[in-house]
């Protein structure tokens, strides 16, 4: 939590080194910011000067609107590098974290951080906006106009420039001082106002069960009094978070008026120009400017901070590739066979030292309670998990060397929920296959007992499925698995419980459809029902980790 | 009659009427602060141009005290402000948070979780709405009358060039703002949500990716949307950085032309710089705008959403009718429901006959119309063809098979909603474990039941062991986070038990419990409800020995029914 407190984040330069030319650029444009700012207010000042001896000053006038006029359109440049920074270092670890993904394999992206990742690379890194857009110009301001502004007081008033050299880093000073001091209260609260606040979403994600007990209505007050007491924990902090606020804003206006007083009174005694004067007095409030709304912007930005120190963290987990070798893998499904294969999660160990070999034809049922390795053997297969010691060797060639890619051209896999993919039924069971003609689809379909689903779609194999489209209930989707695998045509099949979770009808149509397809081919099957079992011409029992062959009677 | 409480804005700020003075006051506060802002730097201006004229040191004095005012004041107001405004605020969301649960307690349920927490921060763009874009707009409107004001003073000619300059800057400028902004989101709107679709198909559908070999279509359709989002968020930014620049460069443009009127019509010298000076300040105020306007412009979905959830009458629902004490008799004749139009419906001429103390089990694959008919039981839908009602138990044929003449019932949803889960209730599909302790959790059921009843109830749920070593004040978490999935479910069981119902509802009640332990724990509940009704849904065959009558629901639809003994002839 502490690393995200810090202004910039220095591995965004490592990850991606587009944004250093950008840093570059920020930078240049912040110094001509700078200039124009100390431009336009030496102009102003002159020509303020000049209108109090009631004479207007063409020249003066003209250079300040120039002056201003660029400097708007710097900063607004300075807007349009950052916001092209958002946008490029968005699209880029969007490609960066999907990647990693595709680098790691699925095995990787096990329980919640699938979930975090697309949390993340969605609305999680738009909160980046804030942070390119609002705060890191102002940081690049914050230090350039500053600098610019100093330099110019020096020469028109030593004394000015001073007090604004002692006061200028109080706002950073008393911004961190006050900041801890929030800090510390605030996170006193913190847990309680979380509670509080979450109450309402609570009570609203539990207002079905309220309902069944008639206590809805009970409930009202209830929020209205939660939410009460949330408005009471929130004002208590608020009320020290300001503070902040103030002693910026304070910092900001006291020092114009530190300035301001001595300097007329110099004026009183003719000891300075009414030019000099002004521009001490238009200048003093643009040092401030740009540091405060740093502070300001500061708080929102952290959102965005936390995103890109989560997005690093997650990159730096997936560091390193698992998917496999280069050589090509052997044709026609050969013997594969596993030799002493362990493999160890961070808490569990799944297989223990295993051998098993599989011949061409065989079709291996596995059987044995959850948790007994089943899934993991199918997993080490596909390659989406590598041994922790062992080898899987395929006609004699270890897994781990074959191009896996490759190899998997040579498996049809039936998982326990197949993923619905935002795209047409059609192009959803030619996910292995995309230019498979119409007809095969129509045919795997069929093969698969998916004819009536289809048919009861609104537009039968055109139907879009997936996130917004149409769901499948989990004996469809089961049947949409077996219809990739038969379109795939793949000499090893890896089935895992494919009549997990059906009602009797889906059942029936799935293990006559599943019978038809292991035919012919070489099968590894995580079976319960005896109706599967059928199939199998061995029957290997997976428990605590270890294979045991079941002699059929 | 149509006035300002009918549009979306007045529909959410009627909520702030009660609190009016309160709004106003922090109006004035912001007000105040800006006008404190402005008139540091008048003040500043004139201290200096009379300063050069060398006048008495006395003539400066007031100026001086007003100069060291006014900067402490600024940030003292925008202290007190900021306070005021934001506990305004947070009473006026207050009430809108219980409007809106009140007026949710009135609608079918059936919401997603995203759904329910985009609810909640929805909500919060109320506080927005005031916070970032109606007070400073009224700050800045009221400054700015007060500048043109004092302006008309010095002279009628500066005022009207003022007003022109913080017309086009104040008010132009921030329309053509949030115009932007509001195409911006229309178009940023559907790629940000295409590329979501892309990121879950990516992650979540991962295995099948790579075991099918595809990811590197989808890898490059994601990187496509991705390219595009980023084009059209340069493109926007680039648009929105223009105004922001027009709008610096006007307000210059306005103090010149201030300056040089106020020359022409001879006003005295200091006044020059001063209105000069005053005009830049009140353009850069106009430059808050901008972001008030943009903010504007972004949560109008979220303010319109939040609208039309309290679009709800007050008082919709009259009270139902008593419900009765003793036992009750179901039936459903012919029930239909249909969810939408353009579907399928979710239940289709359905019977169902419940005298008091039938058991029935009603099995079927997901999506068959399970949980659709528990719904019809506890009133929350209405049948749209045939009819849900409760017979009177004396005129009841104790029979199973005999049939009431049809229309003796009462429609069930006629009854007071609030009792007659009192009943039929029990764990329904949605169960959801509050962020609060067990005891709490479990006396929703039944608010005067004793620890005793408690923990009986948690005994015949399976969860008598846990209970006992973890005692009842224990909290469960997010919707049951802290639990197990076992615990989850069997803490929900326990409070349908405690409910004790004259005719219990249990959807799914043993899911997450492993078979032996399920089998277990439904014949506990089932012993405990002796001679009293219970409908069980299930997708598990196991374990209906029990019931009187098994319905096989598919496609909404009953497509077998059978009485005892049914499952094992069935081979279950």
């Amino acid at each position: 939590m502490d690393s995200v407190a810090r202004p910039f984040d220095p591995r965004l330069l490592r990850q991606v080194p587009s944004t250093r030319r950008d840093v570059v650029l920020l930078g240049v444009l912040g110094s001509a910011v700078a200039i124009a700012v100390v431009t336009a207010a030496s102009a102003l000042a002159r020509a303020l000067a000049a209108a109090v001896e009631l004479r207007l000053d063409p020249p003066a006038i003209t250079v300040f609107l120039l002056a201003l006029t660029a400097r708007a359109a710097l900063t607004s440049g300075l807007g349009v590098v950052a916001a092209r920074m958002a946008a490029t270092v968005k699209a880029s670890l969007r490609a960066d974290l999907l990647g990693a993904v595709g680098r790691r394999g699925p095995g990787w992206l096990a329980g919640q951080r699938a979930g975090e990742l697309a949390t993340l690379t969605g609305r999680g890194l738009d909160a980046l906006d804030g942070y390119f857009t609002g705060y890191l110009p102002q940081l690049v301001l914050g230090v350039t106009v500053p600098v610019g502004v100093l330099a110019t007081l020096i020469f028109a008033d030593l004394a000015s420039a001073v007090i604004v050299l002692v006061t200028l880093p109080l706002i950073p000073i008393f911004g961190i001082l006050v900041g801890w001091q929030t800090r510390v209260a605030t996170e006193r609260q913190w847990r309680r106002l979380r509670l509080l606040g979450g109450h309402f979403l609570d009570m609203l994600s539990g207002l079905p069960t309220l309902k069944a007990f008639g206590r809805a209505r009970a409930q009202v007050a209830a929020v209205r009094e939660m939410a009460d007491r949330h408005r009471e924990a929130t004002m208590r902090t608020l009320r020290i978070a300001f503070l902040s606020a103030l002693v910026l804003e304070l910092v900001g206006t006291i020092s114009v008026a530190l300035v301001a007083v001595p300097v007329g009174l110099r004026l009183l005694g003719g000891g300075m120009t009414l030019a000099a004067a002004f521009t001490v007095l238009l200048l003093t409030p643009e040092a401030y400017a740009p540091l405060r709304a740093a502070g300001t912007k500061f708080h929102a930005s952290m959102e965005g901070l936390t995103a890109l120190d989560q997005a690093f963290t997650l990159l730096a987990a997936a560091d390193g590739t698992i998917s496999g070798g280069t050589r090509t893998a052997p044709r026609g499904g050969g013997v594969i066979e596993l030799r002493g294969v362990t493999v160890a999660y961070e808490r569990t160990t799944a297989l223990h030292g295993v051998d098993l070999t599989v011949r061409p034809g065989d079709r291996i049922a596995l059987v044995g309670p959850s948790g007994g390795g089943k899934s993991t053997l199918l997993n080490l297969l596909l390659g989406f998990t590598a041994p922790t010691a062992g080898r899987v060797l395929v006609d004699g060639a270890d897994l781990a060397e074959l191009d896996l890619d490759d190899w998997r051209r040579q498996l049809g896999w039936v998982p326990q929920r197949a993923h619905l993919f935002a795209d047409t039924l059609a192009a959803n069971i030619a996910l292995g296959t995309p230019d498979a003609s119409r007809e095969r689809i129509t045919q795997a379909a069929r093969a698969a007992a998916l004819g009536p689903v289809v048919d009861a779609l609104p537009q039968g194999l055109d139907t879009v499925l997936g996130e917004r489209g149409h769901g499948l209930s989990s004996g469809e989707r089961q049947r949409l698995a077996l219809a990739r695998a038969f379109l795939r045509d793949a000499p090893l099949l890896l089935l895992d419980e494919p009549t997990a979770r059906l009602d009797a009808a889906s059942e029936q149509a799935v293990v006559s459809s599943t019978l038809s397809l292991v035919e012919g081919r070489t099968a590894l099957l995580v079976a319960h029902r005896p109706a599967l079992l059928t199939a199998a011409t061995r029957t290997v029992r997976v428990d605590h980790g270890t294979l045991h062959e079941l002699v059929t009677a | 009659m149509k006035g300002w409480r009918d549009g979306v804005m007045g529909r959410v700020l009627v909520f702030a009427y009660p609190l009016r003075w309160r709004f106003v006051g922090a109006g004035l506060l912001a007000a105040g602060t800006e006008a404190a802002g402005l008139g540091l730097m008048a003040a500043a201006t004139w201290l200096l141009a009379t300063a050069a004229g060398q006048p008495p040191l006395i003539a400066l004095s007031v100026a001086i005290v007003l100069v060291r005012a006014l900067a402490i004041g600024r940030g003292v107001l925008r202290y007190v402000e900021r306070l005021a405004s934001h506990d305004a605020v947070l009473r006026m969301v207050t009430e809108v948070r219980a409007r809106i649960f009140a007026a949710l307690v009135d609608r079918p349920p059936a919401r997603r979780a995203d759904a329910l927490s985009r609810m909640v921060s929805d909500v919060d763009a109320v506080q927005d709405l005031v916070i970032r874009v109606l007070l400073p707009m009224a700050a800045a409107g009221l400054v700015a009358v007060a500048a043109v004001g004092t302006a008309l003073f010095a002279d009628p000619a500066v005022a009207g060039v003022l007003l022109a300059g913080l017309l086009i800057t104040g008010v132009a400028l921030p329309l053509l703002a949030a115009r932007l902004a509001r195409h911006g989101s229309a178009r940023l709107a559907p790629l940000r949500a295409a590329y979501a679709v892309d990121t879950v198909d990516l992650v979540h559908g991962a295995a099948d990716l790579a075991a099918f070999g595809a990811r590197p279509a989808y890898e490059a359709r994601g990187r496509a949307h991705a390219d595009e989002l980023a084009r059209v968020e340069r493109a926007l930014a680039r648009r929105s950085f223009a105004v922001d620049a027009a709008a610096t460069a006007l307000g210059g443009v306005t103090a010149m032309a201030v300056l040089a009127t106020a020359l022409s019509r001879g006003l005295p010298g200091v006044w020059l710089a001063v209105l000069a000076v005053a005009t830049i300040a009140a353009g850069e105020l106009a430059l808050s705008l901008l972001a008030a306007a943009r903010k504007g412009a972004e949560i109008q979905g979220s303010l319109h959403r939040v609208a039309e959830l309290l679009d709800v009458p007050e008082t919709a629902v009259a009270d139902g009718l008593p419900v009765p004490d003793g036992s009750v008799h179901l039936r459903l004749r012919g029930a239909g429901v249909r969810y939408r139009t353009d579907a399928a419906p979710a239940l289709h001429d359905v019977d169902l006959d419940l005298p008091p103390g039938r058991r029935i089990a009603v099995v079927g694959p997901s999506g068959a119309g399970k949980s659709t008919l528990l719904a019809l039981l506890t009133g929350a839908i209405s049948p749209d063809s045939g009819s849900a009602t409760s017979l009177p138990v004396a005129t009841a044929p104790s029979r199973v098979g005999v049939t009431a003449p049809p229309g003796a019932g009462t429609p069930i949803t006629a009854f007071d909603r609030e009792r007659w889960p009192a009943a039929v209730t029990g764990l329904l599909a949605d169960a959801h474990l509050f962020h609060a302790s067990v005891r709490d959790n479990l006396l929703l059921a039944r608010p005067g039941a004793t620890d005793e009843d408690l923990l009986a109830a948690c005994r015949t749920a399976g969860l008598g062991d846990w209970v006992d070593a973890h005692g009842l004040d224990v909290r469960v978490g997010e919707d049951g986070a802290e639990l197990s999935g076992g615990q989850r479910q069997r803490l929900a069981l326990a409070r349908a038990v405690l409910a004790d119902p004259q005719v219990l509802l249990l959807d799914e009640p043993t899911e997450g419990l492993d078979p032996a332990q399920a089998d277990a724990v439904l014949a506990d509940v089932l012993a405990h409800r002796a001679g009293r009704s219970v409908v069980l849904v299930t997708h598990r065959l196991t374990g209906l020995d029990a019931f009187d009558e098994v319905v096989v629901l598919d496609g909404g639809r009953v497509k077998e029914r059978g009485t005892q003994g049914w499952v094992r002839a069935h081979g279950g």
